[in-house]
């Protein structure tokens, strides 16, 4: 059967459970706090925005409202959605680039939210961000061995003396030579200022990176250069990743896991060949069914959803999704469905199923 | 009669007088081209001309853009010819920067001038007054009854081209007044609000009187196309019409062109980097690469059997494509393009091309004609080094016919059946 199939890369890891034996109470991800199968936990995380004010109540943005997920060592979880949905702020409160309005973050079994300073920190080069616009994020006066060197110096990565041919070396990792070392960010083309980015957080030898959107800027034949940078320093590193991107085909080719976020609230979550093969949410159904095909004689069945994208500042009551969705019920406006695993590595939040 | 500027250097850094130099003459040039546009009551028959084939509404032939910049002349648009049957839509592709914009807004007479400069070729277009113009050579007032009537634009960012200032019903208005100066203004906002309603806006009476801010992105494009289809265009230039927007809204505004260019059996040239969008709309395919049309066809030729190393790299660099083939690494295409400023004497994909051999580095290859008007601009194909045996590209076989892939996009509806509820096995 297909849909059992488990991802390469996982099968390494025999602590994830995937045997169709497996009974669903192991899976229970609640009680892992401190395992060490997962490097990244997230448990409720909750993520609010101030917006203005409404008479005299205070409105907020729920840009993440309760999304919870673990990602093993060594893999990389997809996270999909609509621009807007709350894709970046899950990524930038998990680093603590944003403060967390509620909900807990696990590192490597630490709670990142009671650590002290001095332990974060040291935390912090181990969980780096790439972003989307590889122009805005490096600082256009630094030449480029500078800009990735900054940083470890910075966290004493390496003795001084031993800095030049370090950043030499993360340089090379990243397809990039170390002649280039001395130009400025402007003289690179934007598949090129990835890479450097790219370099920048591998030389801090971080376990966990957060790549936000890291090639929706990038033409077709660059995309497919930086995807396969990224595997090959997985590969060669282990490291972990979240990768954040509205293009499905990308996200389906890179990740183990993935989720897939509406609204601020995460609707279905699971491994990559399951969530593709039956995707059981409606919202990602219409999703999947919306990702143009690269060949004509595909009969393209469309889900097309009526409306846009409700406001996260006054969402729907109940399931967020009701207002476009085709099978909403009264009971989906009364409440919120429940986030509940079905199938090993497969949780969807939604009305259609049992809610036991 | 291309005119280019011979003080162009070859190295990426000028010194301030070889810059100044540029300048001087860059000046001189763009002024005579400025002149020439800008003249008064020419006489109609400079700039009318003959269709090549009736059933095309344009054809573009051997068109040259370019902007005289300091530091030298940009070719971004390098010899481009194609043309837009009757009811078809023509989709462009290729890597950003190749020329795809500039070549729609010389359509347009859009360019932005002085710098950037139509300097040869001809666009040939047919007014539904049967007339028949070049509008390369069109002076500046007589575009203006063609532009936003008979051609009409759809751009990336709705944003830049709705007034951020003026009610949505004002603009709509105004872009029909224009042309038809004769309508009451009650016969106007009765056409705009249909227009609205065209495009799938319910609350047409409403979003007459809102600001363009006060929109989503999606409801933005919908105006926006609205808007151009207001005077009833038979030709719609689409600039990557729903790159800004998600899928699930662009696959609303994807089918809104369709049914919209049926409703009014319009042509479509369809500008967009995405070979999926491509496939779903396109009757025919122009794939660009640093200023220059490298392969055409009709969709079947391109996306099944495409002949150019470029073209069939793009096709096995997607990820929804290779990785059902392949189950490892994407293929990528190696390098980068060529700056438009120094393109060099020889096919412009060769430092990146895995088939070049000898002659590939000493000149630009040629049109090369296959079946159907396919077209390709690669000298593997030619007669003459038939006996090297040269190994041609070829998409992987699964990829030809990929029943695989479309297996995959099977997607069920509601709700599915668990394993729990199939005696443990199903699925
Ligand atoms: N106003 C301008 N002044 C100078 N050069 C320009 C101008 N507009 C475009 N160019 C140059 O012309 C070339 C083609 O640009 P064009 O906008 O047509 O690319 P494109 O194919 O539409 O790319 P994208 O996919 O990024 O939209 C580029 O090298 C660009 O730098
Ligand atoms: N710094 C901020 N201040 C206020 N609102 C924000 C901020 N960052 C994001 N938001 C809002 O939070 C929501 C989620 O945004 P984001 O996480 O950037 O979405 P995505 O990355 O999925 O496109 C949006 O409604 C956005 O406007
Ligand atoms: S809970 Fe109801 S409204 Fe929400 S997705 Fe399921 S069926 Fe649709
Ligand atoms: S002409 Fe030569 S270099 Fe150019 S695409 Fe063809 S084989 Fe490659
Ligand atoms: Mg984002
Ligand atoms: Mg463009």
């Amino acid at each position: 059967m297909s849909n059992n199939q488990v991802p390469e890369t996982m099968l390494n890891n025999d602590a994830i459970l995937y045997s169709t034996e497996m009974n669903k109470d192991n899976l229970d991800r609640n009680v892992q706090n401190n395992s060490n199968d997962y490097l990244v936990q997230v448990k409720n995380l909750k993520k609010y925005f101030p917006a203005g004010l409404k008479g005299t109540t205070r409105q907020y943005v729920k840009a993440v409202d309760d999304v919870s997920f673990n990602i093993p060592k060594g893999t990389t979880m997809g996270l999909v959605g609509e621009s807007g949905c709350g894709k970046t702020t899950v990524g930038r409160t998990m680093l603590r680039l944003y403060s967390m309005t509620g909900g807990e973050v696990y590192f490597d079994g630490q709670n990142i939210n009671k650590l002290s300073r001095s332990a974060l920190r040291k935390l912090r080069p181990r969980m780096q961000m790439i972003f989307q616009d590889p122009y805005s994020s490096l600082s256009p006066r630094m030449p480029v061995g500078e800009i990735i060197g900054e940083a470890v110096r910075e966290h004493n990565i390496v003795p001084k003396a031993e800095l030049n041919e370090y950043v030499a070396k993360a340089m090379n990792d990243c397809g990039l030579p170390y002649q280039y070392a001395r130009r400025y960010p402007h003289e690179f083309s934007g598949g090129q200022r990835q890479r450097i980015c790219i370099a920048r957080a591998v030389a801090l030898q971080p376990d966990f990176i957060v790549c936000d959107e890291p090639v929706s800027a990038l033409d077709v034949s660059i995309q497919a250069q930086i995807i396969n940078l990224l595997q090959d320093l997985q590969n060669e590193f282990g490291y972990t990743y979240l990768f954040i991107s509205h293009d499905l085909s990308v996200v389906e080719y890179i990740s183990d896991t993935i989720g897939v976020m509406y609204l601020g609230s995460m609707v279905e979550f699971g491994d990559k060949k399951k969530l593709f093969a039956k995707p059981m949410h409606p919202y990602t159904q219409a999703l999947l069914s919306a990702v143009p095909v690269p060949d004509p004689d595909f009969e393209m069945q469309r889900v097309i959803l009526e409306g846009d994208i409700p406001s996260p500042v006054n969402p729907p009551s109940g399931c967020k999704f009701r207002t476009r969705c085709q099978y909403a019920t009264e009971e989906c406006a009364k409440s919120c469905p429940k986030f509940i695993e079905y199938e090993s590595q497969h949780e969807v939040a939604c009305f259609l199923y049992p809610q036991e | 009669m291309a005119k280019e500027n011979k003080k162009t250097k070859n190295t990426q850094y000028l010194t301030i007088k070889e810059e100044r130099e540029i300048a001087k003459s860059n000046r001189k040039i763009m002024k005579q081209f400025e002149r020439a546009k800008n003249r008064k009551n020419v006489d109609e028959s400079e700039f009318t001309t003959q269709m090549h084939d009736p059933r095309n509404v344009i054809e573009i032939d051997n068109l040259h853009t370019y902007f005289y910049t300091d530091v030298g002349t940009t070719k971004a648009v390098n010899g481009v010819s194609f043309k837009i049957p009757e009811g078809k839509i023509v989709g462009v592709v290729g890597e950003s920067g190749c020329g795809k914009s500039v070549t729609s807004l010389s359509v347009m007479q859009l360019v932005q001038g002085p710098v950037g400069q139509i300097v040869d070729g001809s666009i040939r277009y047919t007014t539904s007054e049967g007339k028949c113009y070049d509008i390369a050579k069109m002076p500046r007032d007589e575009m203006r009854r063609i532009r936003g009537k008979e051609i009409a634009m759809i751009f990336q960012e709705p944003m830049t081209s709705l007034n951020p200032v003026f009610k949505i019903g004002d603009q709509l208005d105004e872009a029909l007044a224009i042309f038809e100066p004769k309508m009451s203004k009650n016969e106007v906002k009765a056409r705009s609000i249909e227009m609205l309603e065209m495009v799938g806006i319910a609350d047409q009476e409403k979003i007459y009187h809102n600001y363009p801010h006060e929109l989503s992105g999606g409801m933005r494009q919908r105006v926006m196309i609205a808007m151009a289809l207001i005077c009833n265009p038979r030709l719609i230039i689409a600039d990557e019409p729903t790159t800004a927007l998600d899928v699930t809204i662009q696959a609303q505004i994807l089918e809104l062109l369709l049914e919209v260019k049926n409703k009014i059996n319009g042509s479509i040239m369809l500008i967009t980097h995405d070979l999926g969008v491509i496939a779903g709309m396109a009757d025919y395919v122009v794939v660009m690469y640093a200023g220059k049309i490298v392969e055409a066809g009709d969709i079947h030729d391109i996306f099944k059997n495409p002949k150019h190393p470029y073209t069939v790299g793009l096709m096995r660099s997607l990820p929804s494509l290779s990785h059902v083939v392949t189950g490892s690494r994407l293929y990528s295409i190696p390098g980068q393009v060529p700056s438009p400023v120094n393109l060099p004497d020889n096919c412009y994909f060769c430092n990146r091309c895995e088939y070049s051999f000898d002659i590939c580095m000493e000149q630009y290859p040629p049109d090369y004609y296959f079946e159907d008007n396919h077209r390709a601009a690669c000298f593997l194909y030619d007669e003459k080094y038939k006996d090297l045996d040269l190994i041609k590209p070829e998409l992987p076989r699964n990829l030809t016919d990929d029943s695989e892939s479309i297996m995959a996009r099977k997607i069920p509806q509601g709700r599915v059946v668990l394993e729990s509820e199939t005696d443990g096995f199903g699925g």
